[in-house]
């Protein structure tokens, strides 16, 4: 019975965040007669994947009571790497140039490597989240810069002959006309839902977040968990790299700045707790979505991107207040 | 009569949407007098008390002060009347120091901000009529529980309130500690203060009580002044029959179950465990009894994994479990039920459930997920065999009683299917009942073959349940007993002045 009252009370909450999608795609609708169509809908999802992505990795850490600062920077220095390698590696006098799944390879291991780092300062040095991503957010930063020169990497494409080409594969191509990276966002989605729902490492993460002293004493891998998502959330930064320079057929060390922000505030829309314990998937991708929908609708309406930013900044307090008075009757004691 | 009843409650109820966790009480409080509210956990005596305090509201009935009607808006406002009431959940802030935890939200003021030197030397003084040598410096987070649980006592001590509500005040202090309470709790009726005393021990309270009220079900099933009522009356009134704690279990050990030789825990200045061997056979009770400080604690937690020990070695059945983390012991069928609920037990995010079945999440994993059946018939099993009181697996575990909360910690660390059980003060918050059911469990895994170490600061729990008593001193084990030793042996044992 109490069971019912509890899936009947969270999901009003996730109707909430759903609310908000639904009164933002009508608002747009009506204000603009361009907004409300497949096409758009389908630039609009490939925009949210990058945030989308990210917000994904963000979730797993922010779920143990952490957060990860870095991940707009792992974007943009992730990036550079895979143009450098499509650019070609030198090695001694000839210049070696890798097939487009291998760049993807090594482009995801080097953000699971940064991520790594995270997670063993945080996990082993115990060194607070925030201020150990923040350091690798300006160390990573300031290698994307180091490693181009402050240029940008812009023909990605590659050569038939060289045999490297299909870079913009991720941000060009479509499967039955939706675009690879909303695709890829799907399918990461579904896993990590799943995962979080359903395998003993979800739950893990939940009671690592929860109380992690608890946690511990029960058996629950802490360290091995904050490791994990970190590595995690490198890796998924690195995605969403390798998805945003296929978008621009290019790759700058100043990509991604302040999406951190972006995919922080997609979490906690999404109606996960800051401190940890609180939160799914499903609530993410719909703050990402409210969050990437507005941004959107705002510039095909034609606001000014100064009001852009207040709008943005105005609907995020806004929905985490509704979601934290429904928290607080809930809990009522 | 009437106007020797400070404070009143009339008919008061209180629902959390279909839980009703008191259905229209009345209950008076005496002038100067202590007045001792007995019940099974889950009965409603700390809603009472709440809503006596203004930090709940009742949905229906009404308080009456000194013979007037009134309305708590909050806590602060019965704080302002002179209630002030000791929770059973600790509410202390662990990052600040005991000195700010006692004047938190009451600061002292002086010329210059906060006048700490002022507020340090009542802190002082509340620590001295405690007996209790704890530095009004130190962080709370840095104290024992029991330590703790003394600093709760003492803010409410330093408002000078004319009604004093205790919730559980002792479930974490030896003998010796609660010698001492009690004997503030004398000076201050000797003052005038009434007071309302809540505990588990039901003997201990009998020594203190003028006046015995029973809960049960949210109702007021019984009430008798000290002269008229024994510890068969309140237990009778309580659950309905008479609970024997029994005496220990008829098992003829097995091998060498767990060994502990020359572990060495050490500490700032001494050691916590020092230099310390221990054997218990398969199928064998041991409690460890001593005073606060004694080190069972951190003795139990560097055998689960938790402390890393300087030196010594632990051995699992002929296993050696040095190298092991937490995890891999429980694996291997090495499990701890730690003292402190809130701060080491419990994951508060997370429902009744799954805190349940927390620590044996891999034994219900099928391949990749974990199964729903498997998992719910673990959660259903749990909540029987430690007989929780929640309106299902789904509930959040903050709606439970403090004792429920207790047997949750207890189920979850059982289902793991134990060879080695080590238990740190499982009955704190239990009722009588509950720990009867818990010592039954014992006792069955016993004869199945469990280890099981006990730890505990109530010598009667040792004598009904131990093969083996031993006391602990400074880290290091002073005394052995068999069963039939007496109470008074093992308290002088254990450097205890006095014998309760
Ligand atoms: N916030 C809450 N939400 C839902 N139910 C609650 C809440 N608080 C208490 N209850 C329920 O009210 C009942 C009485 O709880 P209470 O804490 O008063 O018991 P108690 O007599 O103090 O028990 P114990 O001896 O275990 O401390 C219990 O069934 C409990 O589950
Ligand atoms: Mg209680």
């Amino acid at each position: 019975m109490s069971q019912k009252s509890n899936s009947v009370a969270r999901l009003l909450l996730e109707a909430r965040a759903f609310l908000a999608l639904i009164v933002i795609v009508a608002v747009f609708s009506w204000l603009s007669p361009n907004y409300f169509t497949v096409s758009n809908f389908l630039v609009m999802a490939s925009h949210v994947a990058i945030y989308g992505i990210l917000a994904i990795g963000m979730l797993l850490v922010i779920l143990t009571g952490g957060i990860d600062l870095s991940v707009g920077s792992v974007l943009a220095f992730c990036g550079v790497m895979a143009g450098a390698m499509m650019q070609g590696i030198e090695l001694g006098t000839s210049v070696y140039y890798m097939p487009v799944w291998g760049v993807v390879v090594l482009t995801l291991a080097i953000g699971g490597l940064i991520g790594a780092v995270n997670g063993v300062l945080v996990a082993f040095f115990r060194v607070p989240a925030f201020v150990a991503t923040l350091g690798v957010m300006y160390v990573a930063r300031g290698l994307g810069l180091l490693q181009t020169n402050g240029l940008t990497y812009n023909n990605l494409a590659g050569k038939p002959e060289l045999g490297n080409t299909g870079f913009d594969w991720l941000g060009f191509n479509r499967v039955e006309g939706v675009p690879i990276s909303v695709v890829v966002l799907v399918v990461l989605a579904v896993i990590f839902a799943v995962t979080l729902a359903r395998s003993a490492f979800g739950r893990w993460l939940y009671a690592t977040g929860g109380n992690a002293r608890a946690a511990d004493l029960s058996g629950v891998p802490v360290t091995f968990v904050l490791l994990t998502v970190y590595t995690l959330s490198g890796i998924l930064a690195a995605v969403a790299g390798l998805v945003l320079s296929s978008q621009l057929t290019s790759a700058g060390p100043t990509a991604g700045n302040s999406y951190e922000l972006t995919a922080i505030a997609a979490v906690v829309v999404g109606g996960a707790a800051l401190s940890g314990g609180r939160g799914t998937v499903q609530g993410t991708m719909l703050g990402a979505f409210v969050i990437g929908f507005l941004a959107d609708g705002l510039v095909i309406v034609g606001v000014s991107p100064y009001w852009q930013t207040v709008f943005t900044g105005a609907v995020i307090v806004l929905a985490v207040l509704m979601n934290s008075l429904g928290n607080g009757s809930a809990r009522g004691r | 009569m009437t106007q020797d009843v400070v404070l009143a409650a009339r008919n008061v109820a209180k629902s959390y949407g279909a839980v009703n966790a008191l259905k229209g009480v009345n209950f008076d409080i005496h002038r100067g007098q202590v007045t001792t509210l007995f019940g099974e956990n889950g009965a409603g005596k700390s809603t009472l008390m709440k809503i006596l305090s203004g930090v709940i509201q009742p949905t229906s009935g009404e308080i009456i002060l000194d013979g007037q009607a009134i309305t708590f808006d909050n806590a602060s406002h019965a704080r302002a009347r002179g209630i002030s009431i000791i929770h059973q959940e600790l509410s202390l802030a662990p990052n600040l120091s005991v000195r700010d935890n006692i004047f938190m939200g009451r600061e002292i003021r002086g010329p210059m901000g906060v006048d700490f030197a002022e507020e340090t030397r009542q802190a002082q003084a509340l620590m001295a009529e405690l007996e209790q040598d704890i530095d009004p410096a130190t962080p709370v987070g840095a104290l024992r529980l029991g330590q703790q649980q003394i600093v709760e006592i003492a803010r409410a001590l330093s408002v000078d309130s004319r009604i004093l509500i205790m919730d559980e005040p002792t479930s974490a202090l030896s003998a010796s500690e609660v010698e001492v309470l009690f004997k503030v709790i004398r000076d201050l009726t000797a003052k005038g203060v009434s007071i309302v005393y809540i505990s588990h021990h039901l003997e201990e309270a009998l020594q203190i009580t003028h006046h015995a009220v029973v809960l049960r079900d949210g109702t007021m099933t019984a009430y008798a002044p000290r002269a008229e009522i024994d510890l068969n009356w309140i237990v009778r009134n309580m659950v309905g029959e008479n609970y024997d704690l029994g005496s220990p279990p008829e098992v003829t050990f097995g091998a060498e179950a767990l060994t502990v030789e020359g572990l060495t825990l050490p500490g700032a200045g001494f050691n916590l465990v020092d230099n310390l061997s221990l054997s218990v056979r398969k199928g064998e009770i041991v409690c460890i009894y001593g005073l606060m400080g004694a080190g069972r604690t951190e003795l139990l937690e560097t055998i689960a994994g938790r402390l890393r020990p300087s030196a010594g070695r632990i051995l699992l059945e002929g296993a050696e479990m040095g190298a092991l983390s937490i995890a891999e012991r429980i694996e291997t069928g090495l499990a701890l039920v730690p003292e402190d609920r809130q701060r080491d037990g419990l994951v508060q995010t997370m429902s009744v459930g799954q805190n349940l079945s927390l620590a044996s999440i891999l034994s219900f994993t099928r391949g990749l997920f974990t199964s729903r059946r498997a998992e719910a018939a673990i959660i259903d099993s749990s909540i029987k065999r430690v007989t929780v009181k929640t309106s299902g697996p789904a509930a959040p575990i903050g709606s439970l009683s403090g004792g429920n909360q207790q047997k949750v910690v207890i189920g979850k660390m059982m289902a793991t299917n134990p060879r080695v059980l080590l238990l740190d003060e499982p009955s704190r918050g239990i009722d009588i009942g509950a720990k009867a059911e818990v010592f039954r469990l014992l006792a069955e895994g016993a004869r199945q073959g469990l280890a099981v170490v006990y730890s505990t600061s109530e010598v009667g729990e040792c004598l009904s349940i131990a093969h083996r008593i031993i006391v602990m001193r400074k880290g290091r084990i002073v005394a052995e007993f068999g069963p039939e030793t007496t109470k008074e042996e093992i308290m002088a044992a254990s450097g205890e002045a006095k014998a309760a």
